[in-house]
């Protein structure tokens, strides 16, 4: 093999699958207490991964920086997470164990994450729990004032812990109220409303950010000694997702384009329960947590002719409940790709429910009224009831008198900045934690992980091994760097002066984004094809060129500018856009959320191919967006054997 | 259905603002940010200024919206969050008046978005539990009755966005203290810090907020449901420490 200008070795540790991290952990360098002070860690984004990242280095002794773009870091989109976290602690007594979740990750991911990684999350998900409880994370509790738990798609056990239906929320509360702490201590410094538009490279190492105040407009460089990005996921490439709107790639691609791989980008997860569109100016999707699917069952009319009529008046024997007849063993409760894929089975075969956009009803309904009858009114209330008060703000129907209607939506992306076992990318100094990275997830992530990995990541990763990686380095002195520092604010200036000066201004930078998101949504969505692939490569590629030519900004750049800021992270995913195109083009498989239409099995199941796929694609930035490099890592499968993913 | 809006518009905090009238056709079935989203594209398009209003989540969590709607902070529908607030609700409205919470300890930075940093450092303040990474036991060690963690749940739901300042008329932040107070109180864990609601609000009094003369207001339009029995909570705790 040539020889590459950067280490593209994961580092995983050898040896027993149990003994890995504590083993890894002690050959990890460490800074002397007394010298922590003198180093200075980047944090950008506040969001699960950042937040617990940003307050243990604090703890430990570092100076650091954390960013955020909205208002305070208390509202990263972490906060909106819903449904759990998973950990195995066994606490039902049903089999559970750090070995069985490990497995039920690996095969959810359909056979393409690394196998240490994914011990390591399972490991870890269990001081997680008692790191939030401490916090005083409101989890649900039984009567006997112990935790409770419940079950999740992909898992045969209950280990997912949660807080009604605001997780995510509480659990970033943890984290941003363990962040304020450390700021008052005066060992976090916040930006908030502070954008990060370029990283700074010194030597071939990442030593800082360039950052716009979204404010006053200024542009300034923050030094550091490492720069760690958990700034989440690219969902919002697709314009519609259940992501916040504010949720953008920038950093990400930022750092791509300075040498760190970008791996399986066309790795998007799909989740099957959010409520379908009402119409073409929709800003976003809201997401039903998957925990619905543990007591509602999801049905289709079997016949068209019922599909325009009161689900009340179709008789149960009219009744597909679809999920329950092809997968018996797992039933409602299959991973999110699976069900995602069903749904769309049925409509396009016409037999979907609600309102019709571009010609086709998008949507099943969720129905709760068997678990009402069994469990009665106040159970289920209690378990979902701000999920339903949710559902009938946005549609105005009450799921209790009626079933809910759900449609699947962009929820999550599995891929991200390629990450070693340490969770540094490519770019040496460079870390990604959270959904930033592409780490644990393989091809598919199961529910009540997300919050798992983040926090994993935050709380005890990033710590050890970010100590490791400043341990081998002298602090910086910022003074030294003055031009270097001078020349990327320079280089970001430019950029965004192209922006509020196109050729021929005349449209909203929104308008190019829902174009994207159509032809990502029809040609990398839930079924992909290698035609409409290159077709869609092609009409991206045109896209761009019309933006560059036509997008319209208005305002000044040196004052608060949403159009402004809105516009540089389109003009990012127009390019990240056409990488997921073309690596969903060059996966010539089926695994997971990716289902090439040329590779399903007769049934419609996604086949894998072993032989030629066990890999992950990691994709290097050569000077042309639409000539990028592909590099491999393999998988390779020690402790289980990769298996057909049935949940029949 | 068809509006007609009087929107606040200010350059800066320094500068004296201004309503502006527009007129606008909107779905019923659309959300009132997606209307606002219109507006401005339109504004765009014609090459002005759009208006600059807080949001990220669209889905009632993040706390990021902050539109008073006709006198009401988050606007008619109780309960709920601007982003949360259809069209449909106004379908009986001819004219909106939309202007941005107000409040000394919340500056205006252009048009209808607020600086609410102040609540950040409130919390800073003691709103936390002092915990180190790595340090905690095991999570089932110490039991919680069932009603105390709904409590300090119910408690915690709080999005810290600020419309229970902007209805004060004194402008005070005590529920929004007293929520983070009530949620750490109610757990074993946060029973540590007696302190916690003293420091809490001698700093929210040192950002300018005022204090709380039981108007009540605050309950009626906080989008989660927060009762004041938390400030009572809150103010027997004081009194005990």
């Amino acid at each position: 093999m040539e020889s590459l200008p950067f280490d593209f070795d994961a580092h995983c540790p050898k040896g027993p699958l149990d003994q890995r991290w504590t083993q890894h952990k002690y050959h990890l360098q460490v800074v002397s207490p007394a010298n922590r002070k003198h180093y200075k860690v980047i944090v950008v984004g506040t969001g699960l991964a950042g937040a617990s990242a940003a307050a243990s280095l604090a703890e430990m002794g570092y100076q650091v920086e954390s960013f955020c773009f909205q208002d305070s870091p208390r509202r990263a989109h972490s906060i909106a997470a819903q449904g759990g976290i998973n950990a195995a602690k066994n606490y039902h007594n049903d089999g559970d164990s750090v070995w069985r979740l490990f497995y039920d990750m690996i095969k959810g991911g359909d056979f393409r994450a690394r196998e240490s990684n994914v011990f390591r999350l399972a490991e870890l998900s269990t001081s997680i729990i008692d790191q939030a409880v401490a916090q005083g994370v409101p989890f649900a509790r039984e009567y006997s004032g112990y935790l409770a738990n419940r079950s999740f798609g992909g898992a045969q056990v209950s280990r997912t812990f949660y807080a009604r239906g605001q997780t995510g929320q509480q659990l970033l509360l943890g984290a941003y109220q363990a962040m304020s702490r450390q700021i008052a201590a005066g060992r976090i410094t916040q930006h908030s409303r502070c954008e990060m538009q370029d990283l700074i490279m010194l030597n071939g190492q990442a030593k800082g950010i360039v950052s716009r105040n979204l404010v006053t407009g200024e542009l300034q460089a923050h030094l550091a000694d490492c720069v760690v990005l958990c700034t989440g996921g690219y969902g919002n490439a697709f314009y519609l997702s259940t992501n916040a709107k504010g949720c953008n790639t920038s950093a990400i691609w930022r750092a791509h384009k300075h040498g760190a791989l970008f791996a399986n980008p066309c790795f998007t997860q799909i989740h099957p329960t959010c409520i379908p569109q009402h119409g073409e100016l929709q800003s976003k999707l809201t997401l039903m947590s998957e925990s619905l699917r543990n007591d509602g069952r999801i049905w289709a009319p079997k016949d068209i002719a019922d599909c325009d009529k009161a689900p009340a008046t179709i008789a149960e024997q009219q009744r597909d409940y679809f999920l329950e007849r092809l997968y018996p063993a797992f039933g409602n409760l299959v991973p999110r790709d699976i069900a995602s894929r069903a749904v769309k089975h049925i409509c396009d075969a016409g037999r979907g429910v609600g309102v019709e956009i571009a010609g086709q009803r998008r949507g099943v309904y969720l129905d709760f009224a068997d678990a009402i009858a069994q469990q009665g009114l106040d159970v289920i209330n209690e378990k979902y009831g701000n999920l339903f008060d949710m559902y009938e703000r946005i549609t105005a129907e009450d799921p209790r008198q009626t079933p809910m209607r759900i449609y699947p939506a962009v929820h999550y992306t599995m891929g991200g900045l390629w990450v070693d076992y340490n969770l540094m990318t490519t770019v040496d100094g460079l870390f990604a934690g959270g959904e930033a990275n592409f780490s644990d997830h393989g091809a598919n992530r199961l529910g009540a992980s997300a919050l798992m990995q983040g926090l994993a990541d935050g709380y005890f990763i990033l710590p050890a091994t970010v100590s490791d990686y400043l341990a081998k380095q002298h602090p910086i002195r910022p003074q030294d760097f003055a031009a270097e520092a001078r020349n990327a604010i320079e280089t970001v200036r430019l950029r965004l002066d192209r922006l509020m000066n196109a050729p021929s201004p005349e449209t909203a930078p929104d308008v190019f984004h829902r174009e994207l998101g159509e032809i990502l949504w029809h040609a990398c969505g839930m079924a992909r094809e290698a035609s409409q692939l290159k077709s869609a490569i092609t009409e991206i590629q045109q896209l761009r060129e019309r933006f560059w030519q036509h997008v319209k900004v208005t305002g000044s750049s040196d004052t608060l500018n949403q159009t402004l800021e809105r516009a540089a992270r389109v003009a990012d995913f127009l390019e990240l856009g056409e990488l997921m195109c073309l690596d969903a083009l060059q996966r010539e498989e089926s695994c997971g959320c990716h289902a090439r239409v040329e590779h399903l099995t007769d049934g419609g199941e996604v086949q894998r191919d072993d032989m030629q796929f066990a890999s992950v694609s990691a994709w290097q930035y050569s000077g042309d967006v639409s000539e990028p490099r592909l590099l491999q890592e393999p998988l390779l499968f020690e402790f289980v054997s990769p298996g057909v993913r049935s949940y029949r | 259905m068809r509006l007609k809006l009087h929107i606040w518009r200010q350059q800066q905090a320094e500068h004296s603002g201004a309503f502006e009238t527009h007129s606008v056709e909107v779905d019923p079935e659309s959300s009132f940010l997606e209307m606002l989203d219109g507006l401005n594209e339109r504004l765009i398009t014609q090459g002005d200024e759009p208006f600059a209003f807080d949001y990220d989540c669209r889905e009632g969590i993040c706390g990021s919206c902050s539109l008073v709607i006709n006198g009401t902070p988050h606007g008619k529908h109780t309960a709920t969050t601007t982003c949360q607030q259809y069209m449909r609700d106004y379908i009986d409205d001819a004219e909106l008046w939309i202007e941005p919470w107000r409040a000394a300890a919340f500056p205006v930075i252009k048009d209808l978005i607020v600086d609410r940093s102040a609540m950040d450092r409130i919390i800073q303040a003691g709103g936390f539990i002092p915990i180190r990474t790595g340090s905690a036991p095991e999570a089932n060690s110490l039991p919680v009755a069932k009603v105390d963690a709904d409590a300090a749940f119910d408690a915690a739901t709080c999005i810290g966005c600020g419309a229970c300042v902007a209805v004060c008329p004194n402008a005070s932040a005590t529920l929004f203290v007293a929520a983070k107070v009530s949620h750490l109180a109610r757990l074993p864990q946060g029973q540590i810090d007696p302190k916690r609601p003293e420091k809490m609000l001698a700093r929210m009094e040192q950002e300018g907020f005022g204090s709380c003369s039981n108007y009540r207001q605050c309950e009626r339009v906080c989008p989660k449901q927060i009762k004041i029995s938390a400030i009572s909570e809150m103010n027997r705790l004081l009194y005990r420490s």
